[in-house]
């Protein structure tokens, strides 16, 4: 079936190939029809690209070791779940799902528009296909998810790194790749708008969901990972402005900035350019995005390939052309990017969206900047600099305070022109909830911190606008309905998506500043070496080693992992807390050259964090046991084993357990003093919270109109309009 | 526009002077064995040399040496305190913050040791 | 096996992909469009109406200014509305 998969490519490519000829082609006056042909052949690119994906999946699924991608990243005992995952746990399987999803969004937009921007959408399609094109080209030519195993299939497979199976470590891709890929779709609506010189709202009006859709799948991807990295790694944190952090970080801010400046050209007519400008990053971002993950150009965790390989220069080559191509065409239509108003007045919505964009692109320029600034460095300077996190934070926080100050004042002034006494009128509550707010933190005691209590003010700020947005939208629309206050609240929020759903999204935004705020500026973090029984002090608790855990863990008969970890008790000025379990497990190695007994302690390790999350802090804690004292028994262990080498494999393999629990079980009788590392830090759960308000709220600000709802609104206004032009028409 | 155009001059300045003054160099261990200032901190990124490492109470002590060199003959020393990441052993690609210390051992910044995933492409962050 | 299979999509593809070579556009659907996109188009003239009336209310705009916008935004939208029917008929 190996052979039917790189079949579907090589026809899948051919049909790109034909669709974009056909699309510049139908763009012709009396060439509809190739036009036409050539959205079928988006569709045709879809279905085989997705019978390609499904054959893969299931050669995963079924354990089919003939496929090399599943011989090298999954095996027998993979868990079914981590199989199917394993699927884009590698380049070639990463890029067919990119291509996959690719053209599913292709085909959803295009039969969204079935028949309307005529002259955009050829050009829009053109633009998918050569997308889809150079991906396919990819799995063709550089990196084949069909390549077989050559001499046959082997009886087992390398199996998933231990420190992927976590259920978020599976979804996180899928986020970020469905991130990167939908915001391909404004991308190309702007590159044909721009070339058929249609600039009115339009095109934006037909791809605003997909922008919105990508901002919310980047976002659920950063946080997934975010959240990964607190519950899983033995680090502690959430974010290290890592390359390939940032190169995710990128589009989404870009994609921001658009969501809210487009509603500045629906309104107004007003800054066309930067929409476009916007749109056109997000897309290049995204593709920088993905090439950065598999490139090697930059040092960073997650960097993986060897430098200067095919797929970088191809990525190279792509980013370049669609980096001119942008510009050029921005600058050459630049006359009909003209805006249709000025800004009338500082004290304007529109005047604030700006200024939004200002910030948020300069957040983008930081990180970016940041980012990049080792080839940078190294091409002004001929030596290679890079940046730490202190810089980084020394740009974001304060543009970040701005940022949550105007994501306030926007939505409560008026378009064009918001007269003074309304203005003051409406800030009124937010001020005083923001004062209140700093004055707390300040007695609590984080004086020390002036940029964390800016932030707290800040989002209290924002806070209290958004509850007075519902509060009066609530009272409104009692008004005029009669509704009681919760239903009237509801109504309101089904009626105005748009707005009541951005409105959760700045409240989520709060929370998760404030989190960040705390969390990073009052953490206590301590990293001592315990003996049992000993008690250590940190943050005001004490964390007392109770006594050290040991055991194995087996799946399906065999021996999965050796854990070794520690229970501990925490207190507070005496009174019990909780309780924390914390281990480390060790995964086997296949490595021959290692004993067989010592084998089972040098391969991978994770760590189990022990994790105590509350509303106002977390107590964290890992464990890194020293292996040290048990090396002697294990050496010797190593030695029997390497001389009894006739022994039946079933008795040997029931020795080798019971070796294996002697030394486990030595560990627990004779613990030697075990380094622990232990972050006492505030706040870390509004980070969660937070993020799941985003997440709502982009669902509901995304979420269609019920049909019938709208059609009920139609007849009323029609009603009111009839009458209204009968009135002035007489 | 002006106001947006100038404050704008003003951020791009301000980053790249403060970006240069705040970054530190990025080496091999073969090029920080052939010259390291004293005082000055360096992004070192190389492979730990096998059988390396050992502890010392809460210190641990490696060399890291280049990715594609041969032999371990310029390897740097690095002592270092703080949280080790979990994929961390022999062989694997290392990231830390060092500054020269006394005779021809390095410190390491503490807690910014960083291993990369060993396997070719899937995991995402350690630190 | 496999080969059918692959000739099988083979033959599928370029059937569904030169049908419009074959047929030529369906007509009602550059109607179909026209009318989409003016039905858009009033959706978010409404959108509007609304918004401003939501915006007077809750204390944003004044009196005065409503009743510009308001007006203003309805004769827009009579104008699409009257597009609408002149494609029906």
């Amino acid at each position: 079936m190996a052979v039917v998969g790189r079949a579907c490519l090589i026809i899948a490519f051919a049909v790109t190939l034909y669709g974009i000829g056909a699309a510049i082609h139908g763009a012709r006056p009396g060439n509809r029809r190739f036009a036409e042909s050539a959205r079928r052949a988006v569709y045709a690119t879809a279905g085989l690209i997705t019978f390609a994906f499904v054959i893969l999946e299931i050669a995963f699924l079924r354990s089919d070791f003939s496929f090399a991608t599943v011989a090298t990243h999954s095996s027998t005992t993979t868990p079914l779940f981590y199989k199917a995952a394993a699927a884009w746990s590698s380049q070639e399987g990463s890029l067919l799902l990119w291509a996959f999803l690719l053209s599913v969004w292709s085909s959803v937009v295009l039969t969204i528009t079935r028949g309307r921007l005529r002259d955009v959408t050829p050009y829009a399609t053109a633009v998918l296909l050569g997308f889809a094109a150079f991906f396919i080209g990819l799995l063709l030519f550089s990196a084949s998810p069909f390549d077989t195993v050559a001499g046959g299939a082997p009886a087992e497979g390398t199996g998933l790194n231990p420190l992927l199976r976590h259920p978020s470590m599976m979804t996180h891709p899928i986020a970020l790749y469905s991130g990167y890929t939908l915001a391909a779709v404004p991308f190309a609506f702007a590159i044909g708008a721009l070339i058929a010189r249609r600039i009115d709202a339009e095109w934006i009006a037909a791809t605003r969901r997909f922008a919105l859709a990508s901002w919310l799948a980047l976002g659920i991807g950063l946080l997934l990972g975010a959240r990964w990295s607190y519950v899983e790694l033995g680090w502690g944190g959430y974010w290290a402005w890592d390359p390939v952090e940032n190169a995710a970080l990128l589009p989404w801010l870009t994609a921001t900035a658009l969501i809210h400046s487009v509603q500045i050209q629906e309104k107004r007519g007003m800054l066309k350019i930067w929409n476009v400008s916007l749109t056109l990053a997000t897309g290049t971002l995204a593709i920088v995005g993905t090439f950065l993950v598999r490139s090697g150009i930059l040092d960073s965790i997650h960097a993986f390939v060897e430098q200067g390989n095919t797929i970088a220069w191809a990525f190279t080559g792509l980013i370049a052309i669609i980096c001119a191509g942008s510009i050029g065409l921005v600058v050459s239509r630049r006359a009909l990017l003209a805006s249709e108003h000025r800004i009338e007045s500082l004290l304007s919505r529109e005047a604030v969206f700006l200024m939004n964009n200002l910030v948020l692109v300069a957040i983008t320029f930081v990180v970016f900047w940041g980012t990049f600034f080792p080839l940078i460095s190294e091409a002004l300077t001929g030596t290679k600099h890079a940046l730490g996190p202190p810089w980084f934070g020394k740009y974001i926080v304060p543009l970040s305070i701005i940022l949550a100050v105007l994501s306030g004042i926007g939505p409560l002034l008026s378009w064009r022109r918001a007269t003074a006494v309304n203005t003051r009128r409406n800030f009124v509550i937010p001020v005083g909830i923001a004062v209140a707010a700093v004055a707390v933190s300040l007695a609590l005691g984080s004086g020390h911190r002036p940029a964390a209590v800016l932030m707290f003010g800040a989002c209290a700020f924002l806070l209290g606008c958004v509850g007075q947005e519902f509060w009066r939208g609530a009272g409104a629309r009692k008004a005029m309905s009669g509704e009681s206050l919760p239903v009237a609240l509801v109504s309101m929020v089904r009626r105005n998506r748009r707005r009541y759903g951005g409105y959760l999204v700045h409240a989520g935004v709060a929370l998760l500043f404030v989190g960040i705020a705390a969390s990073s500026a009052f953490q206590h973090v301590t990293t001592p070496t315990l003996q049992v029984g000993q008690t250590t002090n940190v943050g005001g608790y004490a964390i007392h080693y109770d006594r050290p855990t040991a055991g194995i863990s087996t799946h399906d008969g065999r021996l999965e992992k050796i854990n070794l970890g520690s229970d501990l008790t925490v207190r507070k000025n005496g009174k019990f807390v909780t309780r924390l379990h914390t281990e480390r497990g060790y995964y086997p190695t296949d490595d021959a050259s290692l004993g067989v007994v010592g084998r089972y302690f040098e391969g991978e390790q994770t760590s189990e964090v022990g994790l105590k999350a509350g509303a106002a802090r977390d107590i964290w804690s890992v464990i890194s046991p020293d292996t040290d004292p048990l090396k002697n028994v294990i050496a010797q262990g190593d030695k029997v084993f390497g001389n009894a080498k006739n022994l039946p494999p079933q008795m040997g393999a029931a020795l080798l357990g019971q070796a294996i629990t002697g030394i486990v079980d030595r560990y627990k009788r004779n613990p030697p003093p075990a380094q622990f590392r232990f972050i006492v830090s505030p706040l870390v759960t509004w980070i969660w919270l937070g993020a799941l308000v985003i997440l709502f709220g982009g669902v509901i600000s995304i979420w269609p109109p019920p049909g019938g709802a709208t059609r009920r609104v139609r007849a009323a206004y029609m009603a009111r309009v009839g009458r209204e032009s009968a009135a002035t028409t007489q | 526009m002006g106001v947006a155009l100038s404050t704008a001059v003003l951020l791009a300045a301000a980053l790249v002077y403060t970006s240069f003054s705040a970054s530190s160099e990025a080496v091999r261990p073969s090029q920080l064995v052939s010259h390291a200032d004293p005082g000055r901190s360096y992004h070192l990124t190389g492979k730990v040399v096998d059988g390396s490492i050992h502890k010392a109470g809460g210190t641990m002590f490696f060399k890291v040496r280049d990715r594609d060199a041969k032999s371990a003959a310029r390897a740097v020393e690095i002592r270092y305190t703080g949280s080790v990441p979990d994929p961390f052993k022999d062989g694997r690609e290392v990231i830390v913050d060092v500054r020269k210390g006394s005779g021809s051992t390095f410190v390491g910044a503490p807690d910014s040791l960083i291993t990369k995933c060993p396997s070719k492409f899937s995991a995402k962050k350690q630190a | 096996m496999e080969a059918l299979i692959i000739i099988l999509a083979l033959a599928v593809v370029v059937w569904v992909v030169s049908g419009p070579l074959r047929h030529g556009e369906d007509p009602e659907v550059a109607e179909a469009g026209r009318r989409a996109a003016l039905d858009a188009a009033k959706d978010a003239k409404y959108r509007e109406i609304r918004d401003a009336e939501l915006d007077w209310r809750t204390g944003k705009l004044s009196d005065e200014d409503y009743r510009e916008q308001d007006r203003r935004l309805r004769a827009e939208a009579v104008e699409i509305l009257r597009e609408l029917d002149r494609l029906s008929s």
